[in-house]
């Protein structure tokens, strides 16, 4: 059978959607940010309940499917429970790979918060090892507040 | 559950860009071969259930505009957002209530028309971490990482998950990516985000994938092969990777005890003859078996390296090449369960599993598998 298209010329369309948002944080995470842009202070919600800590906070325990919550400080400091070394520029990236991601389990928390970690020699990042939140000097309320993860020691 | 089966299939073939055909062009294609399997007209399908995702088509109510293409004019069409195997268990339950005695069920992606890592990227919390941009691959990788931890899988049996597949795609005519490679290949291609290599990685592919599911009455009806369907479930995770035992996928193995349990198969690994799983990346097959009950935890790689889960042996996984020989997002769950019944027909030709009669079929929507929809299924009523 003869392909009636198999001389049309393959036409692409170039195009995009830019739509701009502006996201309400709720008080939850709004309390959050503010507590680490004003006072370095990294704050968790715990369950009354379950006595889970949920860092970052959640207005309600997702386990227990309740409201009961409390504000707790949790220390900046933690555990690396996994991460991953970026090396291909994915396009989603704002900054130059090697870009370290990884997922930190502070003190006091008892899920963990995905972050940049950053260590001088690739090769000593290691699941289980001691990091610590490393603040901006310059924080205006959003995640970047903190710079990253980096070795206790 | 009353008994309903597949009565119809439809895939095109996947590829890397499929420049001369839109998403409906792809649809429409689908959709004709599975009529054309199940020897049905557009007029016996009931109602219509369509999956898309809005960020891959590049416009919002995306499932508005494939009703066209999926036959769906002057009937009830709904839609799914996310994988085709939740797609077809939303088709399922409407022809279980009784109102529908067939549901047409379509899933495509064209992953070639935008750029991957930023539609994932969308997937995180826009005000917790979506700003850090971490996309699909790399938090996949971060699961990986943490599944090799506790596991002690090896990066040289993470790779023979893609030599396996990509072998087996050989015998597959709609498979995008029929590869001869070594595990030297695999561990020799660039590291993307570790520890995940290219060749660890399913590629960026478009494809479309239709399916036709009737109640008992209907099944036999039209002269087409009804595939039954024993045993389907569905659960999910939080949504915060940080709130998971990322190194394990709980959710699937409630979806797949759940299931077994309606299929009444107490030890799924003897009954079991053939599985598709969601293997996005090489690990993710190790780790869905285990979660899945088909492998002791942390033994996948080992029984891999023994051949346990080639074509020949002794539970033969993802026999099409899997989604690491072509992966349209959306579809490629509703593949698995298209291949499946392929299998159990006896259609599956270079890649048959010989005397295969019962199998399952596994989706997953959601960053690192967040949720995971299990599908059993029996050549025998």
């Amino acid at each position: 059978m003869n392909d009636i298209f198999a001389d049309v010329e393959p036409m692409v369309f170039k195009s995009g959607i830019n739509v701009p948002y502006t996201w309400w944080t709720g008080e939850t995470a709004g309390a959050f940010f503010i507590s680490i842009r004003d006072e370095k202070k990294i704050m968790g919600r715990r369950c009354m309940k379950c006595n889970k800590t949920y860092v970052p906070p959640r207005k309600v325990c997702p386990v227990c499917f309740q409201d009961g919550m409390e504000w707790v400080e949790v220390s900046p400091e933690g555990v690396l429970e996994s991460f991953t070394i970026v090396r291909r520029q994915l396009a989603s990236l704002p900054r130059k790979v090697p870009v370290v991601f990884g997922l930190v389990k502070l003190d006091g928390a008892d899920t963990s918060v995905l972050h940049y970690v950053e260590v001088a020699d690739h090769r000593k990042i290691k699941i289980g090892m001691r990091l610590k939140a490393i603040f901006c000097d310059d924080r205006n309320g959003t995640i970047h507040d903190i710079a990253c993860f980096a070795p206790t020691e | 559950m009353d008994r309903a089966a597949v009565i119809g299939i439809g895939i095109t073939k996947i590829e890397s860009n499929k420049v001369k055909e839109t998403f409906a062009d792809m649809v429409w294609e689908a959709v004709n071969k599975a009529l054309s399997d199940a020897k049905m007209t557009i007029d016996d399908i009931d109602n219509v259930i369509t999956t898309s995702n809005d960020f891959w088509d590049g416009r919002t109510i995306s499932c508005m505009a494939v009703g066209d293409a999926s036959g769906a004019r002057h009937k009830n069409v709904s839609c799914v957002e996310g994988d085709g195997t939740f797609g077809a268990f939303y088709g399922l339950a409407r022809v279980l209530s009784g109102s529908y005695g067939t549901t047409l069920v379509t899933a495509h992606s064209k992953g070639s028309e935008s750029i991957s890592s930023l539609i994932t990227n969308a997937a995180f919390d826009p005000i917790y971490d979506r700003a850090l941009g971490m996309d699909m691959v790399s938090a996949c990788a971060l699961q990986a990482a943490a599944y090799v931890h506790r596991t002690g899988t090896t990066p040289e049996q993470m790779a023979m998950v893609s030599v396996k597949n990509h072998g087996n795609a050989k015998y597959n005519p709609l498979s995008q990516l029929p590869m001869d490679i070594t595990v030297e290949d695999v561990l020799e291609s660039e590291m993307i985000s570790d520890p995940l290599h290219k060749l660890d990685c399913s590629p960026v592919s478009d494809g479309c994938c239709a399916v036709i599911i009737a109640n008992e009455k209907r099944a036999s009806q039209y002269g087409g092969v009804p595939v039954w369907i024993k045993g389907v479930a569905f659960c999910a995770d939080s949504y915060f990777l940080g709130d998971r035992e990322i190194s394990k996928a709980v959710a699937l193995t409630k979806a797949a005890k759940k299931a077994f349990s309606m299929a009444r198969i107490a030890d799924p690994l003897s009954e079991i003859d053939v599985a598709e799983v969601y293997d996005a990346f090489t690990y993710q097959e190790l780790m869905w078996l285990e979660a899945i009950g088909l492998c002791e935890d942390g033994k996948a790689g080992i029984n891999l390296e023994k051949g346990y889960y080639g074509i020949k042996g002794k539970l033969p996984v993802n026999p099409s090449g899997g989604l690491l020989s072509g992966h349209p997002v959306i579809a490629g769950g509703l593949i698995r369960i298209a291949e499946i019944v392929k299998q159990l027909r006896g259609e599956a030709g270079g890649y048959q599993i010989a005397g295969a009669k019962k199998g399952i079929a596994h989706g997953v929507n959601g960053l690192c598998g967040q949720s995971h929809c299990i599908w059993i299924l029996d050549g025998e009523k």
